[in-house]
């Protein structure tokens, strides 16, 4: 392994401006005789908009211009857009009602966007917002999907009889039923997994700014997908045509999906800047992120294991209600079915799944894809039933598992779920996890804090997750909207440094160190020589963009294949130079050897010769050293691990202590094992946050009474121990690299497992987020059923 | 929200009656209070700019008298608009009753809060509204009566055998004060 290639532990490159303050955030940047946009936010969950007077608005200090949906439905500026289409039972497509960019005449969550008003100064933008009148009628609002779905309930949209979004389904529902007629036990849950607000740390931003004289509009954003955006923008907002639209995501401190969407806010600025002919900034405060960001999860099921008498699963059942919130967005519909439903068999061999999901709109913020997107729900499902059959049964919880993995020799494994698993070793991952926690100690351990009056608990997720998202005729298949490769164009400058263009996104993951990694390797130039630009659609020729665990998958597979073309072609250049024929010359590290001999060019010198083509066959060879690859995967990537917390219960106070958090994974070839043990931790600390702290609450009225940092409790570190995180190394198939995606991983297998270890603590079944007053309560009614 | 409590001013009811229909009493006894209106005998309006710590900003509030069942009591029905800040809406209900010279006021708000106020302040409501409304009734007695002989109890005692009516205006006053506070507070 070289110091900088492929698998070595390199230090990030982009730590150094983000340690130092150098970091060129949206909010970083300003344009001369920018303006600042402010947002009137709806106060009302629900509501009819019998009329909005923003005339004491527009005369008020500073003000550039004021609008409503009126001024943009005259420009015919379209708002958010769902970008798939999920197949319902009865064949018909899901419900996608209409939205516009800015509220007209309906209010169907709190936050929702009512006015813009664009001024000299933001303060001026607030103070003129005040005087904008709203007159709203005031409607009862309906926050719960059970009250959503009943025959009385207030409709959200026209077009959306009984806010039913969508009734999907998967699996085969009659092989599933006649497994459970065969059934020794079955083992039945009910099961919430908690909406959680993304809070990235940096808050969504943008900055329109039109040039009239080229009437070219450029949008400088907050997005995880800036070529994304521009197609949206340009082909559903009207605010195109793409050649005429620039959007730039710069440095971006987190999204973990909220930022995919192109959101009313972004819209607004963006054609606000063209109407007004000047730049307008609008940066959202943390206030209105709890608001109008996409929230994520938000899953209320049931669901039914059948097994046998020795604890074979026969076939497994569940139903969901998911809510979408008020409207839709890009992935809030492939989220919750295929997202999720896919994954419903785990690590299982079980031989008979069926899954059905109604998706439900309510009167609150759009729920979307948040870190895991479906997957962390269905994980929980699985591994929540898996435990609590375990306990029925007296069956040791590893055991049980162990049963009924999906043998190592059975991949390529095709679920009854859809998808078809392309690699795995569960029993490899169990073993090392055991030995990690010690599992056979835990009993010792337990006595120990047993003598000490407190309650300890191992909890066991064994989990698998699809992502890289990928094959094209596949997503297109089941509704997604899009293609889903990726590209990448490297050019060798003339004197050999190396620029990488990728049409994927980072904002914290890492991508200018390891996609340089993998150049570095590949094509033997320094890893100081390589540098990777993204991010701009003027500058990268076209991208899907970073989510799903899709950059290292994917993206990385475009770079490996343009690093190959590179090789190709220099190879022709360097026979030239060498006065040899190709077929005879072996590449290595950078450098072409005519076979046999000592002569050799290197990369560089070949990079040299085809910018200063004074020497260079021209009839056979177009000059320089600049080559653009597209990837489209022929299958999701299955990362899969298990994963061990150990928790000690204290039940005089319910405060929940976790002594251990330890994860084996497979996610493949790791291409720098410090990014990936940092993207696993971070992972693990976002889905600890769902399992123990975080929880969002609207009241009845649809109001968010958990929209701030004070009452919306996020992790810190201090309530975690050292974190121990190891990978397998278990190539991915059909990727060049062997990479399996690991962005998700840990927030996916970490929620359950840490729950699983706080109901072997208490005893007992819990929901998250399992705050120190729910396991109090719990260890009550559990003494009290004792009694 | 849900909040309640009792005052006891030592004033005579006549001294009090009067003070309560006295408007500029009223605005020395509200804090921040600029403006205050009575429309009628069941209805007024106020204005109120309140500056606490960085945060100062006006607020427009107005009430409603119903359920008018003198001298026991009455229900009012108020609602304060901040802007920005959010709104509330809020109902209190009231009782009176006599204590030899002075008279022990009780009252039952509940209040319903939403934008801003309800996204920033759910946790911090309850509190803030009990101050505001004991700063309320220390003005009031500051002015009407003397100020060591205001005194607040927490917790409700027995309830009154025979009450006396008393303004319902002081009842309006205090949902002013406590609503106009609450926007105000979290008016950030």
């Amino acid at each position: 392994m070289a110091e900088s290639g492929i698998g070595a532990s390199v230090r990030r490159k982009e730590d150094n401006r983000f340690l130092t303050g150098k970091g060129r955030y949206t909010d970083d940047i300003n344009r001369h005789g920018q303006a600042y946009a402010y947002f009137l936010l709806s106060p009302h969950a629900r509501a009819k908009i019998n009329g909005i007077d923003t005339s004491a608005a527009k005369q008020a200090p500073g003000v550039v211009g004021v609008f409503t949906a009126a001024d943009l439905a005259a420009d015919g500026v379209g708002g958010p857009i769902c970008g798939w289409v999920v197949t319902q039972k009865n064949g018909e497509p899901h419900k996608s009602p209409a939205v516009s960019a800015l509220a007209s005449d309906r209010i169907n969550f709190a936050g929702e966007q009512v006015a813009v008003v664009v001024a000299e100064t933001l303060t001026q933008a607030k103070d003129a917002a005040e005087l904008i009148e709203v007159d709203y009628d005031v409607q009862q609002a309906v926050t719960k999907m059970k009250d959503s779905l009943s025959s009385s309930a207030p409709q959200l949209h026209d077009d959306v009889p009984g806010n039913l979004c969508f009734d999907w389904e998967i699996g085969d529902k009659a092989a599933t039923d006649a497994a459970f007629a065969n059934a020794h036990h079955v083992t039945k849950i009910d099961i919430l997994n908690n909406r959680l607000i993304p809070n990235a740390m940096e808050t969504r931003a943008a900055i329109g700014d039109y040039d009239s004289g080229t009437e070219t509009m450029t949008l400088y954003t907050t997005s995880q997908n800036p070529h994304v955006a521009r197609l949206v923008l340009a082909a559903f907002m009207g605010l195109g045509p793409e050649n005429k639209l620039r959007v730039v995501a710069p440095d971006v401190g987190g999204g973990f999906g909220s930022k995919i969407y192109v959101y009313r806010d972004e819209i607004v600025t963006l054609w606000a800047a063209k109407k007004l002919d000047r730049p307008v900034k609008w940066v959202a405060d943390r206030s209105a992120a709890f608001l109008t960001d996409a929230h994520g999860r938000d899953h209320d099921t049931h669901a039914e294991l059948a097994v046998d008498k020795d604890g074979t699963f026969l076939g497994l059942r569940v139903s969901t209600l998911a809510n979408v919130g008020a409207h839709n967005q890009i992935f809030s519909t492939a989220t919750p079915s295929y997202l999720y439903g896919c994954l419903l068999a785990g690590q299982y061999k079980t031989p008979a799944v069926y899954g059905e999901v109604k998706t439900v709109f309510t009167n609150t913020a759009p729920v979307d894809a948040y870190r895991g997107a479906g997957r962390p729900e269905a994980t929980f499902v699985v591994e929540r039933l898996v435990d609590k059959t375990a306990r029925e049964l007296g069956m040791d919880a590893t055991d049980l598992r162990r049963k009924n993995f999906i043998p190592k020799d059975q991949f390529p494994y095709q679920s009854p779920c859809l998808v078809q698993y392309d690699s795995g070793d569960f029993n490899l991952l169990l073993d090392r996890a055991k030995e990690v926690i010690d599992y056979d100690g835990f009993a010792a351990r337990r006595q120990e804090s047993a003598a000490r009056g407190k309650l300890r608990g191992l909890g066991l997720s064994c989990w698998i997750e699809a992502c890289g998202l990928a094959p094209s005729a596949v997503v297109g298949a089941l509704g997604g909207g899009v293609g889903q490769w990726e590209s990448a164009n490297i050019k060798f400058n003339p004197t050999g440094s190396v620029t990488v263009f990728t049409g994927s996104h980072s904002h914290g993951q890492g991508h200018e160190t390891v996609y340089a990694q993998i150049v570095s390797d590949q094509l033997g130039v320094p890893f100081d020589s390589v540098e990777v630009v993204h991010g701009d659609t003027a500058v990268v020729p076209f991208g899907m963009g970073t989510y799903g665990s899709r950059s290292g998958p994917v993206g990385g597979g475009a770079i490996y294949k343009a690093a190959q073309k590179i090789i190709e072609k220099g190879r022709k250049v360097a026979a030239h130079l060498l006065e040899a024929s190709a077929e005879d010359l072996e590449y290595a590290d950078g450098t072409y050897t005519v076979a046999g001999t000592d002569r050799t060019k290197t990369l560089a010198e070949v990079a040299f010769a085809a910018y200063v083509p004074h020497n260079y066959p021209l009839d056979e060879v177009e000059p320089g050293l600049d080559e653009t690859a597209f990837f489209d995967p022929a299958n999701f990537t299955f990362p899969s691990g298990a994963y061990f917390a150990e928790v000690e219960v204290d039940p005089d106070t319910g405060h929940v202590t976790i002594m251990n958090m330890i994860g084996i994974d497979d996610v493949g070839t790791v291409m720098n094992p410090m990014i990936v043990h940092g993207q696993l931790h971070g992972g693990f600390a976002q889905g600890i946050g769902q399992a123990l702290y975080e929880q969002c609450v609207y009241d009845e009225n649809g109001q968010l009474i958990t929209g701030s940092l004070m009452d919306y409790c996020m992790p810190r570190a201090d309530n975690f121990p050292m974190f121990t995180t190891e990978e397998t190394n278990q190539p991915c198939p059909h990727n060049p690299l062997g990479v399996k995606g690991c962005g998700e991983a840990g927030a996916i297998g970490s929620p359950v497992a840490m729950l699983n270890a706080v109901v072997d603590a208490i005893g007992t079944d819990i929901d998250m987020p399992a705050t120190p007053e729910k396991v109090w309560r719990a260890l009550q009614s559990r003494a009290q059923a004792a009694e | 929200m849900e909040m309640s409590g009792q005052h006891r001013i030592r004033a005579s009811r006549q001294a009090v009656w009067e003070a309560l229909n006295d408007p500029e009493i009223l605005k020395q006894s509200i804090p921040g209070c600029e403006e205050i209106e009575k429309i009628s005998d069941t209805s007024l309006t106020a204005k109120v700019k309140l500056k606490i710590g960085p945060v100062s900003a006006k607020f427009a509030g107005a009430v409603e008298l119903s359920d008018l069942d003198p001298p026991n009591g009455y229900t009012i029905a108020g609602e304060g608009k901040g802007g920005a800040a959010g709104f509330a809406k809020g109902g209190a209900k009231v009782t009176l009753e006599e204590d030899g010279a002075a008279t022990i006021l009780r009252y039952e708000v509940n209040a319903k809060v939403g934008g801003k106020l309800a996204q920033i302040g759910s946790r911090l409501v309850d509190s803030t509204a009990k101050k505001m409304a004991e700063d309320f009734f220390g003005r009031f007695s500051e002015v009407v009566g003397t100020p060591e002989d205001m005194e607040t109890a927490p917790e409700a005692v027995a309830a009154p055998p025979e009450a006396q009516g008393l303004s319902p205006l002081v009842w309006i006053v205090g949902l002013i004060a406590v609503v106009g506070v609450l926007l105000l507070i979290f008016a950030f």
